[in-house]
């Protein structure tokens, strides 16, 4: 049997076939455009990426030189940045979503979302005025701190997201079980969200990773090799503000061969986390 | 969390030790660590200076960083570096803000061009001190006004309007630029004056030398004032400008080092001078020197006597380097005034040269 | 696990009581203390950032009182200094973003939930997600080099044709300006919102869709009982991008052209709160200047208090009139 389609029914498929193309268009739009801006940054830099500049510490103007200082630099920072930022996230984005019913809980999420409008020259400047001057030195773990502080909201609000977002029923079953609260939490709640916290962390590395004038105040920029913490240290986007504010094209392109580098990191980190957060069943 | 996780977490806590290695100690007992921070302008310079340098005396390891001029003196003010920078010097009020006297010691010279971008023209265009002043007051505000081809007769200047380009930032290049606009027009130094920061009466502002440099080569029709260097190595037009003796000076290192020259009788003792708009026949008349700012006691002999060996050969050796990148090595004269300055720095009362 | 009768009988009772009771066992409670300690410690690091900048913008707020937030003048020079340039530019090149980059990230994300198959979602995903590493500084220097005069060339001049009667299009078209500041900042956020909505939508459970499909609703249909279900996530996710759009220092100065006038054109230079503070505050060295600059920073904090506080109020009316759960 056969029925006529009614206005509304080809309204209604009009309505889904124009909506599912708008999206499929946002997408190849958004595509696009990192294309385009992945794009120029490779034409800029990619003459530049060899294993010397991978490997050696910079040179003056005209001598070539790399950014090996610099790679290991922020990997230190982020590394730091992320031991200290991730748990201190994570429990609050677990403390807001378990427990956050309270008035307390109302006034900590409202000041985890201010704390992501934060530019982040001013905790930069916070981070200067707490330790670097107080102990009149710049030092990674200056860094590293301002880092972490500007991850904190970010991981924070998504994990409480990702958390909100767990069936009920995973934690009754678990409950149901004779589990105390807490290992309910971390043996099924966390897990069972872990793909999305690793995204709120993803995102919050990407960020830092990015990040230039809190570390200019804090962990502040070196030509040398150096990975401990109570001493300035060289960063990959310091050195690209370093490279790109100068007048020569040589730094120039060594700035934007130093981007490709920093988005490959990136990448690697990315890809790792998201193996190790899949879902195994 | 289960015993083989546990494990590789305390692995990673184990692996972390080494980092943190607080105190002195590490490397070898006689190797100073020296770090410096301020003005952009002079960092490629710098930089030159500290990989030579560190070639002679391979215990030294210092570190430059740009933050601006004023941030330079604001680090050397808090203490947090060895060594400051500035392109202006600085002010008696911010001298006093320092817990003990500092030293200003003149390193090189720089200059700030007038660049603009206009289709078809060849040679570099000609300005009167005049017209530069009114052109960012926002009084001349077509390229084909009759007061700038009264100095460029032979060009051939489209009728558009012009976008100026100033910084969009607080900068000692702005400081330059506006202690010569002062100089040269009353109207600039009652209506905006001279400052790091002034409120430009027209245009957009650009982030850094490297901002300005771009929007000015994007955008036809602007002009712009920037370091030499920044015109040089973008390929951009620096303008000839009419200099104090009347005579138009092309900006090139020898024109900035003459400005120095004729400067020098009038220069005081604590070298804080400003040399725009300087006498001399061949003065570039938007000249200025650059400083590293120092403690004249040095609370620690081995980092004192690193900081003043490196200015000594930096304003000898260091000033062979200056030309390559654009930058005006220091007048004799003055190179014996530094030195009588650096022979003050002393540590614990013994001086250090 | 050990099991004694009392977390058997706690078991029954819902996990708030099992968290607030005193009776609960002390891995409870010591877990419970961590995570509030946590909570504390970011309450008491912000406190600290806010008494910090209250103290430091003393000097200007006992000088200018209200007239600060209201003055549009802004001379170092002459120590007259007024927020509202920077006010403006900070809201509308946010407002912009946001128009921008919401219906896009929203877009998107649905598309790599709900209609992308597997083999595509999954490299756009990380794609999406590696714009977010990209420095400001390189966004900058691409906006300055690429964006602008794109815009200046292809896209403002026919704006200003057909839009020109509107005051929002009107002026000189050079590219830098409070638009390429919007846009730029657009391109910057969207990368978060998307990846936020993504990984929300996907939290959604299949039952959902399942059951909108067995009564007959077409595909957008589904997706729009999705995205209401996921309303709350999707509302945290915007309030992420927004925090970055107010917050955005580098990128913004480089294409917004730092000009600390309001003018109803989008095309016309503008300024925002995070950029005057990151030109200008290493170079402040007057006492007065310094304290105007730190009350800005205050005023970013006050402004972020009310963006949010507003789309709390919306959120909570939109997940109360339907009822979603999440």
């Amino acid at each position: 049997m056969t029925t006529a389609l009614t206005r509304a029914d080809r309204q209604r498929r009009v309505t889904n076939a124009v909506m599912t193309s708008f999206t499929a268009l946002c997408t190849v739009f958004a595509v696009a455009i990192l294309l385009i801006i992945f794009a120029y940054i490779a034409w800029q830099g990619i003459g530049s990426v060899n294993l010397r500049f991978l490997l050696d510490s910079p040179h003056p103007v005209g001598e070539g030189g790399g950014i090996g200082n610099a790679i290991i630099g922020t990997g230190v920072l982020l590394l730091l940045a992320t031991l200290l930022g991730m748990p201190v996230g994570i429990s609050v984005g677990v403390y807001l979503s378990e427990f956050g019913s309270g008035r307390f809980a109302v006034i900590v999420r409202f000041v985890v979302d201010t704390l992501t409008g934060i530019p982040s020259i001013v905790t930069g400047v916070f981070v200067y005025a707490i330790i670097v001057v107080p102990l009149k030195h710049f030092s990674a773990s200056a860094g590293g701190v301002a880092l972490a502080l500007i991850m904190i909201p970010i991981v924070a609000r998504t994990t409480e997201e990702m958390i909100k977002l767990v069936p009920h029923s995973l934690r009754e079953g678990a409950l149901a079980l004779g589990a105390p609260q807490w290992r309910v939490t971390l043996g099924v709640v966390i897990p069972a969200a872990a793909s999305g916290i690793a995204t709120g962390a993803m995102l919050a590395v990407a960020r830092v990773s990015g990040e230039t004038a809190p570390l200019i105040f804090t962990a502040f920029g070196s030509r040398f090799f150096s990975y401990r913490l109570d001493e300035p240290i060289a960063s990959l986007t310091v050195q690209i503000y370093n490279y790109a504010i100068s007048p020569y094209d040589e730094w120039h392109a060594q700035a934007w061969a130093a981007t490709l580098v920093l988005m490959f990191l990136i990448l690697l980190i990315n890809i790792v986390v998201r193996f190790f957060t899949r879902k195994k069943f | 969390m289960s015993i083989p996780r546990i494990i590789t977490l305390a692995l990673c806590v184990v692996a972390l030790v080494p980092f943190v290695d607080c105190g002195g100690g590490g490397g070898s007992t006689s190797e100073v660590r020296l770090v410096g921070a301020g003005a952009t302008f002079p960092n490629p310079l710098y930089q030159k200076w500290l990989s030579e340098f560190s070639k002679q005396h391979a215990n030294v390891k210092m570190d430059y960083q740009s933050i601006g001029s004023g941030g330079g003196i604001k680090q050397i003010q808090a203490q947090t570096v060895d060594f400051g920078a500035s392109d202006a010097p600085m002010t008696d009020a911010e001298m006093k803000g320092a817990p003990a006297e500092l030293i200003h010691i003149p390193t090189v010279l720089g200059a700030v061009v007038i660049t603009y971008n206009l289709q078809g023209i060849a040679k570099p265009l000609r300005f009167s001190p005049d017209v530069v002043a009114d052109i960012f007051l926002g009084k001349i505000k077509k390229w084909d006004d009759a007061r700038i081809k009264a100095d460029n007769a032979d060009v051939n200047l489209p009728a558009a309007d012009i976008t100026v380009v100033h910084r969009a930032e607080s900068s000692g290049t702005s400081f330059v630029f506006t202690d010569y606009l002062a100089k040269v027009s009353a109207e600039w130094k009652a209506k905006v004056g001279a400052d790091k920061a002034p409120q430009w009466p027209v245009g957009q502002g650009g982030k850094g030398n490297e901002g300005v440099t771009g929007q000015v080569k994007q955008q036809p029709n602007t002009i712009g004032y920037v370091e030499l260097a920044y015109a040089v190595e973008n390929k951009l037009p620096a303008a000839i400008i009419k200099n104090a003796s009347g005579n138009f000076v092309e900006p090139s290192v020898d024109a900035v080092t003459a400005a120095a020259a004729g400067s020098a009788a009038t220069t005081p003792d604590d070298l804080r001078v400003s040399i725009t708009n300087a006498p001399g026949a061949n003065a570039y008349p938007i000249s200025s020197y650059t400083y590293i700012l120092a403690y004249k006691d040095q609370k620690d002999a081995g980092k004192g006597k690193a900081l003043v060996d490196f200015l000594w050969w930096g304003i000898h050796d260091g000033e062979s380097f200056a030309k390559d990148l654009q930058y005006a090595p220091l007048p004799a004269e003055i190179v014996k005034r530094a030195e009588t300055k650096m022979n003050s720095i002393t540590s614990g009362g013994k001086p250090l040269r | 696990m050990p099991n004694s009768s009392s977390r058997t009988a706690n078991a029954l009772a819902s996990p708030w009581r099992i968290a607030l009771s005193p009776t609960g066992n002390t891995g409870d409670a010591f877990f419970r203390g961590l995570m509030f300690s946590a909570a504390l410690l970011v309450l008491i690091i912000v406190g600290a950032m806010i008494l910090a900048l209250a103290m430091k913008s003393k000097l200007s707020i006992a000088q200018f009182g209200f007239s600060f937030l209201t003055s549009r003048q802004w001379n170092p020079v002459k120590g007259e200094f007024g927020a509202l340039p920077f006010i403006y530019g900070t809201v509308v090149s946010s407002a912009i973003a946001l128009l921008i980059a919401v219906p896009l990230s929203l877009g998107i994300a649905v598309f790599l939930v709900e209609q992308a198959p597997y083999y595509i979602a999954r490299p756009i995903t990380s794609l999406v997600e590696l714009l977010a590493a990209i420095p400001s500084v390189v966004y900058g220097l691409w906006g300055i080099f690429v964006l602008a005069p794109f815009l200046r060339v292809h896209v403002e001049p026919h704006f200003a044709r057909w839009f020109g009667w509107l005051p929002l299009f009107q002026g000189s078209v050079t590219g830098i300006g409070l638009l390429t500041g919007g846009i730029i900042l657009a391109i910057m956020v969207t990368p978060i919102i998307t990846a936020v909505i993504r990984d929300v939508l996907a939290a959604v459970p299949d039952s959902q869709r399942e059951a909108a499909f067995a009564l007959g609703a077409t595909k957008w249909e589904t997706i729009r009982i999705v995205l209401v279900n996921g309303a709350p996530g999707i509302a945290g996710a915007i309030m992420l991008g927004l925090g970055r759009a107010l917050g955005e220092t580098m990128a913004v100065t480089m294409v917004i052209g730092n000009r600390p006038e309001i003018s109803a054109s989008l095309f016309a230079p503008s300024y925002t709160i995070a950029s005057v503070i990151a030109n200008e505050f290493t170079e402040a060295t007057q006492d007065l200047y310094l304290s105007s600059l730190v009350e800005l920073g205050l005023i970013l904090f006050l402004v972020t208090f009310i963006v949010n506080g507003i789309a709390r109020l919306l959120v909570w009316n939109v997940t109360r009139k339907s009822g979603a759960t999440a």
